[in-house]
């Protein structure tokens, strides 16, 4: 069976956490795969590896470095589909919240029906989850449900994203959004006649409760470390800076672009003989591989820059709805908005944090035309990022095959047949996608420049995802920032 | 929703399945000397391409038959003859003449799988989903469900994508020909069922039917005038197609002798290995292959086969309808099945293509027959290593059929056509019979995953090695014997009323 090396990264935290006590968990480096998930992780490891032990002792021996045996591949792949329990559920919560409309309707025409189904049957899930290997529909799951939760203006959202925190720590994109809001909506009370804040209102009570539940989760997971004094060991476990500003596949966000503008500018100035070839540093970031590495003609980008960047991106967003709270659905916009800032402007991105974007954007897309046609392009682009991912023939037809799947029934269930979706410009940007496939997929391999660019393919992908995905971002914000708190129905 | 996007959907769900399936191991992985059906295919491709037309059925110093000699008609032949064109483009080592035997690595196998997959792509499924959207009744999203059935059904996929075989093709073929004739195109229909025949010689399990169907209608048409010159058109297009098939064989009368002696071998015994039909059942009672002589077994063989696939033969020939059509085709293939000679379990897919096609007029009856088809096929599936398909397949067929096709909530008496039953039965007292035929079917299927659960658990006792196979094939045995007598009864019985919509001749 097949596998990728995130179950070797998933073994071998089983068997860290099943074999070594609690206090090696966060220093142990026998493999190159660290732990590094906060430690409420670490205890789902843990609690996982317990099953474990009934299907082959030997996946939990920390040396047994690669173990792949075939019962150890079915444990894994079955606890990930176990662990979908949750996000289905969610998904189920998430139905619920959605408006239905009046008259009758078909059972597939339905919103919650095509929701079910854009959730259930994701791509990028699909494939990250079952076939790259994680958990991600069990983490995704939480995060939905807690998003249900404010749907349904119900207080266990909070406790939710604390636990989804404590998890798994990228979903500190979108903290900003829940801080905000939840200060905002939760601990002033009532607002004024016209929208804005009331400063009287203001309820130091449920401050403290959201407090309290914020710090006594992070007690509970971080601590047994701080008690033994690790902190600082599983901070620097947790945020490795020193992974380089792109991931191995670039991500399709702006360092993907500013990457290749440089490098064009680079090419262009030793042509025009404005640089001396001599002068650049060696051009490791077209390689493929993740290291740190100076830019040649602009700027150099360090990780507190892209922070800076990242907060601006999100200002705007948090600011709106710190002013003019538009209720839950405001909320999941500003968290979207949050999720692509820091996926457009983030240090040492991967291509799958698009997902935490797209599966969020899928409730407001069945209620909402014109979200519908920012899910579309979003969608298509962030899952065609994907792609590289799988890159072994035997995968091929199984990632093609799944992707039209999800994109025949997206378009054409939330068309829901009232004329065309798509502006002429972004239909001719989504057709250009499938050439891009193509050339990539079939032409390239075939080429004679596969010898000598390997990384191209990776590049152009990258790099013509970034714009449909930049677009999208603007999209979403112009329609934050349209004073329209009332969904359009379909 | 509109209807291409759905049949688009179903299609590729089916593709996806299939090639999930195909991930696994196949016939023969890894077991010298001889391996497997795999091996088989590909050891045909060498010798396709590699020696000239005459050599390929004899036995040669470069062509041993003893190791996977040709046994099946010419197009078989051809087909190996352009896969073997594309691997030697590929990788000439595929199919280099004697030292290519036994040859496995992952890429041979990615040649080999996708070559099922473009066989299918090609043949198959458009085939079954013309059916499915043309000449099924009901509403379109009845339609697209029954495709949906139709494409998961596990035995094709496990036989072709998992064991590796060409079995699309020859069905595929078929299902052309049962299209073409529901449509009403006689001569194209006859076309393409010749070129199943000249593909497998086990498509002439389905002759029979294509045979009285055809006669029927050019009887009905009248004997003298148009259904004479019908006949005439038939009969030249079948020569025709065969005429070309065989064409390179023709040259010698010795060629295409030894074609038919390979394809008709009839020196082997009365069944091999574990198998549901009669005889292998019969053979737990009574040891019928050490008492009758080879060839009274033949002829024993031969006599009830004739008995068996008389019936419904007769009634097809007197009516003949697309509806008494179906029903023939399954009589016939269950027939020849239960009661010919030399059979393999895997024949058990010419009766479940045909039963397939009934998916949407008797839903219950035909999801548990082809539940109990692939079932009985476990112990193959078991051999290549293939639980995980089986399981996950039988599992979504069964919830996706069940569900979708409604299948137990049409089981009344008039939907399941059991009126007949009844008259039959007359002396057992009254019982609703819904409530009857779903018990059954649910203790059925218990049986059946206690039997798969047992066979892969347990280890058999030491005096009786093969028990396992033997409960799977004569449950499974049991199964087609009972489902082949309702069918008959079906085929006797008055058809529905509203069958006016179907496209009759």
């Amino acid at each position: 069976m097949l596998h990728s090396t995130d179950f070797e990264v998933h073994r071998n935290w089983l068997a860290i956490t099943h074999s070594l006590p609690v206090s090696r968990w966060y220093h142990e480096n026998t493999s190159e795969w660290t732990l590094d998930y906060p430690p409420l992780f670490a205890w789902f490891e843990f609690g996982l590896s317990h099953v474990a032990q009934h299907f082959d002792r030997n996946m939990l021996q920390v040396e047994n470095l690669n173990y792949a045996s075939p019962s150890t591949v079915l444990f894994q792949r079955l606890s990930v589909i176990f662990t979908d329990v949750v996000f289905i559920y969610a998904a189920k919560e998430c139905c619920r919240c959605v408006q239905e409309q009046k008259g009758s309707r078909d059972v597939l025409n339905r919103p919650s029906f095509v929701l079910a189904v854009l959730l259930l049957w994701n791509f990028g899930l699909l494939i990250v989850d079952h076939i790259h290997f994680q958990y991600n529909g069990f983490l995704f799951g939480v995060l939905l449900l807690s998003v249900a939760k404010h749907l349904q203006v119900q207080t266990s959202g909070a406790l939710l994203f604390a636990i989804l925190l404590n998890l798994k720590h990228i979903y500190l994109y979108v903290a900003p959004a829940y801080g905000i809001y939840l200060l905002r909506s939760y601990c002033f009370t009532q607002d004024n006649k016209d929208g804005s804040i009331r400063w009287m209102s203001f309820s130091p009570l449920r401050l403290l409760a959201l407090g309290s539940i914020v710090v006594s989760v992070c007690a509970l997971s971080f601590g047994p470390f701080i008690a033994m004094g690790q902190l600082p060991q599983v901070l620097s476990r947790l945020f490795p800076f020193k992974r380089g500003l792109c991931h191995a596949y670039w991500a399709p966000n702006i360092w993907a672009l500013y990457n290749v503008l440089d490098k064009g500018l680079a090419v262009l100035g030793v042509r025009l003989k404005l640089l001396e070839e001599a002068e650049l540093p060696r051009a490791s970031m077209t390689g493929g591989l993740v290291q740190e590495f100076q830019h040649s003609v602009l700027l150099s980008v360090s990780p507190s820059a892209t922070l800076v960047c990242t907060l601006l991106s999100i200002l705007p967003a948090v600011a709106s709805i710190w002013l003019r709270p538009c209720g839950a659905r405001g909320f999941l916009r500003c968290l979207l908005l949050c999720a692509l800032g820091s996926f457009m402007f983030g240090w040492h991105v991967h291509e799958k944090a698009v997902l935490i974007a797209i599966l969020p954007l899928s409730i407001l897309a069945v209620e909402s035309r014109e979200d519908a046609r920012i899910f579309l392009v979003l969608t298509t682009t962030g899952h065609y990022s994907l792609f590289p991912l799988l890159f072994t023939p035997t995968e091929r037809p199984v990632k093609v095959s799944l992707m039209l799947m999800f994109t025949i029934f997206s378009f054409t269930a939330l068309r829901n047949g009232q004329g065309p979706l798509l502006r002429p410009l972004e239909v001719v940007y989504l057709l250009g996608l499938v050439v891009v496939a193509i050339a990539c997929e079939v032409v390239f391999p075939l080429s004679p420049w596969q010898q000598r660019l390997p990384f191209l393919p990776l590049l152009a992908t990258s790099v013509y995802c970034s714009v449909g995905v930049c677009y999208s971002f603007l999209r979403l914000y112009v329609r934050l920032l349209q004073r329209d708190d009332k969904p359009k129905q379909l | 929703m509109k209807t291409w996007s759905l049949v688009s959907i179903c299609v590729l769900l089916g593709v996806v399945v299939r090639w999930g399936v195909s991930l696994n191991s196949y016939s023969g992985a890894g077991k010298p000397p001889m391996f497997g059906d795999y091996e088989a295919q590909r050891h045909w491709q060498e010798v396709t391409y590699n020696l000239p037309l005459q050599e390929w059925y004899f036995n040669t110093t470069d062509n041993d038959l003893n190791y996977w000699g040709l046994d099946y008609p010419p197009l078989t032949a051809y087909h190996s003859w352009i896969c073997a064109y594309v691997a030697k483009i590929i990788n000439p080592d595929w199919v280099e003449l004697h030292k290519s035997r036994g040859y496995e690595s992952p890429t041979h196998k990615l040649f080999m799988r996708t070559t099922v997959l473009v066989a299918d792509l090609l043949i198959y499924i458009p085939a079954v989903v013309l059916y499915c959207l043309y000449l099924t009744d009901g509403s379109s999203k009845k339609k697209i469900s029954t495709l949906l059935c139709f494409l998961l059904y596990p035995g094709l996929i496990l036989t072709d994508y998992g064991h590796f075989q060409y079995n699309g093709v020859s069905l595929g073929f078929a299902l052309w020909g049962i299209l073409a004739l529901g449509l009403g195109w006689d001569v194209s229909g006859s076309m393409a069922f010749s070129l199943a025949l000249n593909y497998k010689q086990m498509e002439l399990y389905h002759a029979l039917p294509f045979f009285c169907y055809l006669m029927g209608k050019c009887i009905k048409a009248g004997p003298m005038g148009r259904g004479l010159f019908l006949l005439v058109r038939i009969a030249a297009t079948v020569l025709a197609t065969f005429a070309l098939c065989w064409l390179p064989f023709l040259s010698d009368p010795s060629q295409a002798l030894q074609v038919v002696r390979r394809i008709f071998p009839v020196a082997r015994g009365l069944f091999e290995d574990k198998v549901a039909n009669t005889w292998c059942s019969l053979n737990t009672l009574i040891k019928i292959r050490s008492i009758l002589s080879g060839d009274s077994q033949l002829y024993l063989s031969l006599a009830c086969t004739f008995l068996a696939v008389l019936p419904s033969s007769f009634r097809l020939l007197t009516k003949p309808t697309f509806w008494h059509f179906k029903l023939a085709l399954v009589n016939s293939s269950l027939a020849f099945f239960l009661f010919s000679y030399q059979v393999h379990e895997k024949s058990i897919l010419l009766a479940a293509l045909p039963v397939c096609l009934l998916l949407n007029d008797l839903p219950l009856i035909a999801i548990w027959f082809l539940q109990a088809s692939t079932f009985s096929m476990l112990p193959l599936f078991l051999k290549d290593g293939l639980l995980v398909p089986y399981v996950v397949t039988s599992l979504a067929f069964l919830f996706f059929s069940l569900y979708l096709l409604s299948a137990l909530d049409h089981c009344s008496e008039d939907e399941l056509r059991m009126g007949a039953y009844n008259k039959l039965l007359f002396f057992l007292p009254k019982m609703d019979l819904a409530c009857v035929v779903r018990w059954k079917f649910y203790i059925s299927v218990a049986v059946m995953a206690v039997l798969s659960i047992v066979s892969i658990a347990l280890v058999p006792p030491p005096h009786l090695p093969d028990l396992f196979p033997v409960l799977v094939s004569t449950t499974a045995f049991l199964h087609f014997f009972g489902t082949f007598v309702y069918f008959n009864v079906v085929q006797f019985s008055e058809p529905p009323s509203r069958k006016s919509q179907k496209k009759n001749n």
